[in-house]
Formats: structure tokens, C-alpha cells, sequence
């Protein structure tokens, strides 16, 4: 009888794992992106009397609440997070040279961690009665 | 004799076929050739290649072995998509415009219309696409007409490269594993007679697997077998996800 031995080795694989939970990453951000943007939107530029309600006072106001600290801070991470996943992706596509590709990809990682770290500041540690040519004006600060 | 119905010679037309040429031997860069061709309404690119090749340029060169949709040698990119050349008819183009006719994209070209197809052929033995059994039965491995269409469509590739040559991804590097071997790993994943699906799905589950897919649908349209091949690979990358076909 012929047997047909395997035919060769794998090739090599390296973080295969990883590109797995990157693809489902960029669904499940995507899916929750999804609510998180167009609502963010919705509110901000629509509902309400649409952009002409945009002031320090409207921002003050939504992020008094917890409820809108979590919704940005998660709109921050996920999509900082889903952009630079994604842009990853492109520069592996598109670049040819290994070091070029490590540069690159350490940049973006980079950036990202870094606005996400300001961005992070920003959401937890506002406080809207720091500056007092403003906070005057405000009710929340009297 | 008067019910003896005179059939109406076939219409001939006067097209013009812009060929990307390349020889390495000849030192210069691919360049477009054009070719008047006379050809009949049943006729075919191939035909028409043929004409070119046996009546103006028998150094004109490119692949083709059945001319009837079989056998996947002559897959070429006719007026921006990939088809093959001998399922092609010349008046579902647009006569009035010159036809253009060029390689598939992302592999070497050796010659004219011939690429390289050994990376093509690498990726598809890579999913080891036999079956891998270790039952003996006495004669045949029974299957329920249910099972048999759990993998049917993916039966019908005939290995042209159509579509792994239509990827935007693989075009941007080659490492790709492409559609086409994706297709026929499919093929025996979902095989109820075959035991090594986890071995197949871990294959795929690499950095140059099946994540890679943009879902572009490139590779669907170019199939000349009709395989709906994006389908194919979101069931793959499912597969992995739950560990099991
Ligand atoms: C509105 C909600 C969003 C949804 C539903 C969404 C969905 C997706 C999905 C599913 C992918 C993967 C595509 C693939 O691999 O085939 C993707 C890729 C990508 N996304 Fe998003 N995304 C959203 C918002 C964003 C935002 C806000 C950014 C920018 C910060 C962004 C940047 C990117 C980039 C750069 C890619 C990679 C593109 C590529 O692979 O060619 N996306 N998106
Ligand atoms: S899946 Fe279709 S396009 Fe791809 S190699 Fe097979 S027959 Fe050709
Ligand atoms: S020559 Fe065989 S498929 Fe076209």
C-alpha cells in the first residue's frame, strides 16, 4: 500500500495567537464603537439645539456625571486602541523592510499609549472650578 | 429540400488586444503590444491569443492546457479582472475598446502572460490538502449527502490562482496564504470523513493565515468556478474561533 507521508514541515509561526485576538479586538471595539460614536454624536451635535450648545459649561455639565466619564474614557480607549491596530495592519502590509516595520510599529504604540494616558487624565481628574475666570460662571462651582 | 434551414454564418469583428509583454531574455522593461485580430462571435481571449501566437507572434507566450474551464492554466488579467482566458467570449467585452490582457498580479512574471506559480502551489501544500484518515474501511468512506454538502462548493477549485491573485494582500507582500489554499484547506475541514481539521485550522491560525483577510470579496468575484470564496474563509476564521469545524 502507498502511504502519503505529510509533505513537509509547517512553516514557521510566529505570534499566531496574537493576530487572533487582534481580529476579534477590531470586531468587538468595532461593534461597541459603533453604538459609542454615533451616540456621542447624536448628543453632542444634534439633540438639544445641536452644535450651538458646545461650551465649556455643556462639557462641565456632561462630565459631572460618571455616566459620561466612562462612556469617553471607553470611547478613548477603544478607539485609539482599534486605530492603532488597524494602522498596524497597514504597515505590516505595506512596509518591506523589518526595521522600517518595527520603527513604525513602536511609533504608533507609542503615540497611542501616550494620548491615551492624557486622555485618561483629562476624564478622571477634571475639574471644572480650577480656573476662576470661568467657574464663575458656573453653578456647580458656587 | 425547401424546410433545410440556411444557418447564418457567424459574425466576425475586428478587435484590438493591448498584451503586456515581458521577456527577461530581451533586456527591456514589460511594455503593452497591440494586435488586430479578426475573431467570430463564438470565439474566445484564448482564441484570440491563439490567433495572435499562430498567425502574427508565435513568440507570444502564456499557459493553457484544456481550453475548456478545467484544468486553471490560463488565468490572466483581461481588462483590469482576473478570468480565465478560455472561459472569456469576446463579444461580452466591449469590442468597440481595445481588450487588455496581462498577467496575474503578485506573483513573478517568468514571460509574457506565464508567472511563477511555485509560492501558489507552496501555500496550498502547506494545508496538506489530502485526506488525512487513519480508519481502513473495506471499501468506500460513507458520508450522508449532508456532510457531502457541507464542503461542496469548496470541491470546485480547479487552482487557477484567480483569486489569490486578485487579494489586495497578498499582492502587498505574497506571504499571504491567499483564498485559494484557504478554499482547499476548507475543502477537508469540513469533511466528515477527515481527522485532521485542528491540525489544518492551527496551519491557518498564523500570522499569515486566515487574520490576514480584509473580506474585499476580490476573491469571490474573480472565481471562474463561481466558489464563494470569502464565505469560505469566514467559516475557516469561525472554525478556529470556536477550535473545531
Ligand atoms: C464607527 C465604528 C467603527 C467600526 C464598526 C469599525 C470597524 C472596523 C473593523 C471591523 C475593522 C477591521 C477590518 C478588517 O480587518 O477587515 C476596522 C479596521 C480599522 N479601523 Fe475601524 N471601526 C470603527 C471606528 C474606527 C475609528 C474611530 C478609527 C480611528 C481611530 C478606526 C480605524 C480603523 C483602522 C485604521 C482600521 C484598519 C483598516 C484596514 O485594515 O485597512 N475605526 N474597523
Ligand atoms: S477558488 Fe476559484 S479562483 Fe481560486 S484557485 Fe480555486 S477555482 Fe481558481
Ligand atoms: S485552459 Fe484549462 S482552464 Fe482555461
Amino acid at each position: 500500500m502507498v502511504v502519503i507521508e505529510t509533505p513537509r514541515s509547517p512553516r514557521s509561526r510566529k505570534s499566531a495567537k496574537f493576530e487572533r485576538y487582534g481580529w476579534l479586538y477590531m470586531r468587538i471595539s468595532g461593534a461597541l464603537l459603533l453604538v459609542l460614536i454615533f451616540g456621542h454624536l447624536i448628543i453632542n451635535l444634534v439633540m438639544n439645539g445641536g452644535i450651538t450648545q458646545i461650551s465649556f459649561a455643556f462639557v462641565a455639565g456632561k462630565w459631572a456625571d460618571p455616566f459620561w466619564k466612562i462612556w469617553d474614557g471607553l470611547m478613548l480607549w477603544l478607539a485609539l486602541i482599534h486605530g492603532t491596530n488597524g494602522m498596524r495592519t497597514i504597515v505590516n502590509d505595506y512596509s518591506e523592510r523589518p526595521m522600517i516595520r518595527k520603527t513604525l510599529n513602536i511609533a504608533l504604540w507609542v503615540v497611542c499609549g501616550a494620548l491615551i494616558i492624557l486622555g485618561t487624565l483629562v476624564v478622571t481628574t477634571f475639574d471644572p472650578c480650577v480656573d476662576p475666570s470661568v467657574s464663575h460662571t458656573l453653578s456647580v462651582c458656587k | 429540400m425547401s424546410d433545410v434551414k440556411v444557418i447564418d454564418e457567424i459574425p466576425t469583428y475586428q478587435v484590438t488586444l493591448f498584451v503586456r509583454r515581458f521577456n527577461q531574455e530581451d533586456g527591456l522593461e514589460a511594455r503593452w503590444e497591440d494586435f488586430d485580430v479578426t475573431v467570430h462571435g463564438t470565439d474566445r481571449v484564448l482564441d484570440a491569443l491563439h490567433k495572435i501566437k499562430w498567425e502574427q507572434d508565435g513568440s507570444l507566450t502564456f499557459r493553457r492546457s484544456c481550453a475548456h474551464g478545467v484544468c486553471g492554466s490560463d488565468a490572466m488579467r483581461i481588462n483590469g479582472r482576473n478570468r480565465l482566458a478560455c472561459k472569456t467570449l469576446i463579444k461580452d467585452l466591449d469590442m468597440t475598446k481595445p481588450i487588455y490582457v496581462e498577467p496575474i498580479k503578485g506573483l513573478t512574471v517568468e514571460k509574457d502572460l506565464v508567472v511563477d506559480m511555485n509560492p501558489f502551489y507552496e501555500a496550498y501544500r502547506d494545508v496538506k490538502p489530502f485526506l488525512i484518515a487513519s480508519d481502513k474501511p473495506e471499501k468506500e468512506r460513507i458520508q450522508s449527502p449532508e456532510d457531502r454538502e457541507r464542503f461542496e462548493d469548496t470541491t470546485k477549485c480547479i487552482l487557477c490562482a484567480a483569486c489569490t491573485s486578485s487579494c489586495p494582500v497578498f499582492w502587498t507582500d505574497g506571504q499571504y496564504f491567499g483564498p485559494a489554499a484557504i478554499v482547499n484547506a476548507h475543502r477537508f475541514i469540513f469533511d466528515s470523513r477527515d481527522e485532521a481539521a485542528e491540525v489544518r485550522l492551527d496551519i491557518l491560525n498564523d500570522k499569515e493565515g486566515v487574520w490576514r483577510c480584509r473580506t474585499t470579496f476580490n476573491c469571490t468575484e474573480a472565481c471562474p468556478r463561481g466558489i464563494e470564496v470569502t464565505k469560505a474563509i469566514a467559516e475557516v476564521k469561525q472554525a478556529i474561533l470556536r477550535g473545531k469545524p
